[in-house]
């Protein structure tokens, strides 16, 4: 079915020698002119690329610490050389971190440094060229800005903030990536990811309220654009109508609708993910940022709540405050923002939701770790609830869970392969490529505890894994959302699965207040 | 005072200035550099008194390097501490008298150049062995370890084989304290050992072994995980703000 060698799943992960030249040539679509300039980048290749560059550089090193302490620190030891998942998928020596790294370092050391400018040979310095930037733009592209290179420096080294400078220096040029770009103008102009317009919008959410009308006999609302409502949800849009996440997307408004709260989601802000975070962009991830406030102000709600998404999360958690903060206009006694996990957590401890978990008996679960969720974010409000917290709402809704091995879940948890920017089809070699080893574990997990089902809370990783599954000899449906687990085992108050469970009305009546 | 005398007293007061003075100047421009977002590896520490014993960790222990690597870390322990003990043993050729405590440390900072050795012949050897490894190398990380074995294998030299006159060489180095220079004994072992020693001091501040200030400064390790609930917004990013709300 591929074009390429897919990665062969052994009975456990091989550290392969490292091999010169096999994926330079894998590089996404170039940004066409109109992607560049919607964002305010030069349309193409500039005539003094090389100045800007190193201009850029430099202006970055004075913006961020990340970047002036990662370049200098390395000693080249050799911890990451193994971390990475596109170096073991696709066994490039250029895909180890440090060589990665080692692609922009040596332009610093050779512009920047007393050594690179004096003794270039000898501490490995090289002039900024066609070549360097050619590789830039491979290997800053192969990369998913996971971390999971960073749990494991002695120095914290994160390799994604070196990929996210080097992406803003090629934006700065010119050579920026078409999928990113092209996607951040699309919510600029029409609010989310897809370019799904409000009446669209509006329209899906009508048909899901059917579904769930079909399926349990209860009208539960997606309210759009209500003034007024409690929480807005901020959510990917893959969430409206890619599987498996429109089932986890039921799944919030279910919960939402047991907790007897109002919310809504918004026009303007239906989109969870930011892309500018992607592309290093401070701006453009501040931009995008602040049409969630303008949303939370103009619908006048207490409280914001997100979805299932990984780097949406990392921006939400991490960042929001920072970027388009303060939140003082939002009711203080919830976390800012919140999540959905978090949120349905609360309820289950307060012994607010019925759950029938025999619904969920035909699968074996396991979860995996979304990086930016994992290594970028928290819940919970202490250390590790970004681990714990989707599991038990997981445990709350199956009777079959088991973890896979130990050294690819919680922050070790290895990157689906399609995050950071990479989930476009010119890149499916490396996003195969890249999925080997969550692949591999997972079917370990599934040799040995008879796992059935990989449950995610990314919108990244569930679409990745809906496609690179099968390259692997799985199915495409054996991903899922943590919230469509939670939508299958939920007994809502009136539904037809109460009334199945108790027998009769009057006995139902019993069980609510029981 | 013999030339030889007369070049190495400039050439550590040379060596002096400039490790000090380089130093200081890049942990101005760490300290000076915005972090503009919050950044650590999570899950981190929730408080500064736990950011603190993360580090502690980090520094003391190589908590990360451990997950990631046995023989990387067992090398590095080996090496750092070595050097370490080896390090505090040298106080007593720059105090008089001597602190107690120097003296605690004597007997153990002799055989730690044998740990500290063995580490950085562990560390080269994987630099040769391991096909990772030695792609990334440089020509100057061989040189690094080079100078480092030089100094250990020296020092060790000193110690057990050919003994230098210790007495005049302490007086050297009080003389360099004190701004009164004293003659150097002329053993060859002792002035390589030397010249080594301030070779590795005048390329510290202008090199990866920078990484020794640079941990502290690592965002990923020494920020708390305190986003939500505090704005850490950075005076270049204010900027963007200003006339907006």
């Amino acid at each position: 079915m591929a074009d390429f060698d897919v990665p062969k799943l052994e009975d456990y992960l091989i550290v392969p020698e490292p091999r010169d030249k096999v994926t330079n040539h894998l590089a996404p679509f170039l940004a066409k002119p109109p992607h560049q300039s919607d964002l305010g980048f030069p349309e193409e290749l500039v005539d003094n690329w090389k100045d800007v560059a190193i201009a850029k550089m430099g202006d970055l090193l004075g913006k961020y610490r990340s970047l002036q302490v990662f370049l200098d620190i390395c000693v080249h030891c050799g911890a990451c050389t193994d971390k990475c998942h596109y170096f073991l998928g696709t066994t490039d020596a250029k895909n180890m971190p440090v060589a990665r790294q080692e692609l922009l370092r040596k332009v610093y050391r050779r512009y920047f440094t007393f050594a690179g400018k004096y003794f270039p040979k000898l501490v490995g310095a090289v002039d900024l060229t066609e070549e360097v930037l050619d590789d830039w733009y491979s290997y800053f592209h192969q990369c998913s800005q996971c971390r999971r290179c960073s749990v494991f420096c002695p120095y914290g080294i994160d390799t994604a903030e070196i990929s996210m400078a080097a992406r803003e220096i090629m934006d700065a040029v010119g050579k920026g990536q078409k999928y990113c770009n092209e996607i951040i103008a699309k919510v600029f102009k029409i609010g989310n990811n897809l370019g799904l317009p409000e009446p669209a919008l509006a329209d899906t959410l009508e048909g899901l309220e059917e579904d769930i009308e079909d399926d349990t006999g209860v009208k539960v609302r997606l309210p759009l654009d209500e003034k007024g409502a409690d929480i807005l949800l901020i959510t990917p849009s893959a969430d409206f109508f890619a599987e498996p996440h429109v089932d986890g997307l039921m799944g919030y408004a279910k919960v939402f609708h047991e907790a007897g709260v109002s919310w809504t989601l918004s026009s303007k802000a239906s989109e969870a993910a930011n892309f500018g975070m992607f592309i290093g962009s401070y701006e453009n991830m501040r931009k995008l940022a602040l049409r969630i406030r303008e949303a939370a102000i103009d619908l006048g709600v207490k409280r914001i709540v997100f979805g299932e998404c990984g780097h949406a999360w990392r921006v939400a958690y991490s960042f929001l405050n920072t970027l388009a903060g303060p939140f003082d206009f939002l009711d203080q006694n919830y976390p800012i923002p919140q999540h959905i996990c978090e949120f349905t957590y609360d309820l289950i401890k307060q012994d607010r939701l019925r759950f029938n978990k025999e619904e969920n008996d035909h699968m074996t679960v396991t979860f995996h770790d979304s990086c930016n969720v994992a290594r970028g974010a928290g819940m919970g409000g202490y250390e590790g609830g970004q681990f714990e917290i989707p599991r038990a709402v997981i445990r709350a809704a199956c009777n079959n869970y088991y973890d896979m091995d130990d050294d690819t879940i919680h922050d070790a948890t290895f990157c689906c392969g399609g995050g950071g920017g990479l989930l476009t089809d010119d890149l499916m070699e490396i996003r195969v490529k890249g999925a080997m080893p969550r692949m591999q574990a997972l079917k370990k997990v599934t040799e040995e505890h008879g796992v059935t089902n990989l449950a995610a809370i990314c919108a990244i990783c569930k679409s990745q894994f809906a496609k690179t599954l099968p390259y692997f000899g799985f199915r495409m449906d054996q991903i899922v959302s943590v919230h469509q687990l939670v939508s299958n085992a939920l007994v809502m108050k009136g539904s037809e699965q109460e009334a199945e469970l108790d027998g009769s009305a009057e006995e139902a009546g019993e069980a609510e207040t029981a | 005072m013999s030339l030889v005398s007369t070049l190495y007293v400039g050439l550590f007061y040379a060596a002096t200035v400039i490790l000090v003075v380089g130093l200081a100047m890049r942990i101005k421009k760490y300290a000076q550099t915005p972090a503009p977002l919050i950044i650590p590896t999570m899950p981190a520490p929730r408080t500064e008194t736990g950011v603190a014993m993360r580090m502690l960790r980090e520094v003391a222990f190589f908590e990360s390097l451990f997950r990631s690597n046995k023989w990387i870390w067992l090398f590095g322990v080996m090496f750092h501490f070595g050097m370490l003990l080896v390090l505090l043993r040298h106080l007593r050729y720059f105090t008089e008298p001597v602190w107690f405590w120097v003296n605690w440390v004597q007997p153990f900072g002799r055989y730690a150049a044998f740990a500290m050795l063995a580490g950085l012949l562990g560390l080269w050897a994987r630099r040769f062995l391991v096909a990772r490894v030695r792609y990334i190398s440089t020509p100057s990380d061989h040189l690094m370890l080079a100078l480092l074995v030089g100094i250990a294998m020296t020092g060790i030299g000193m110690s057990f084989l050919v003994h230098t006159d210790i007495i005049s060489v302490k007086a050297f180095f009080l003389g360099l304290m004190r701004f009164s220079p004293q003659p150097l004994p002329g053993d060859p072992l002792l002035l390589v050992h030397l010249g080594l020693v301030a070779t590795l001091m005048i390329i510290f501040p202008i090199s990866k072994l920078l990484h020794a200030p640079g941990v502290f400064f690592s965002p990923t390790r020494n920020q708390t995980d305190s986003s939500r609930e505090q704005r850490h917004i950075a005076d270049w990013a204010k900027a963007l703000e200003a006339g907006e709300r």
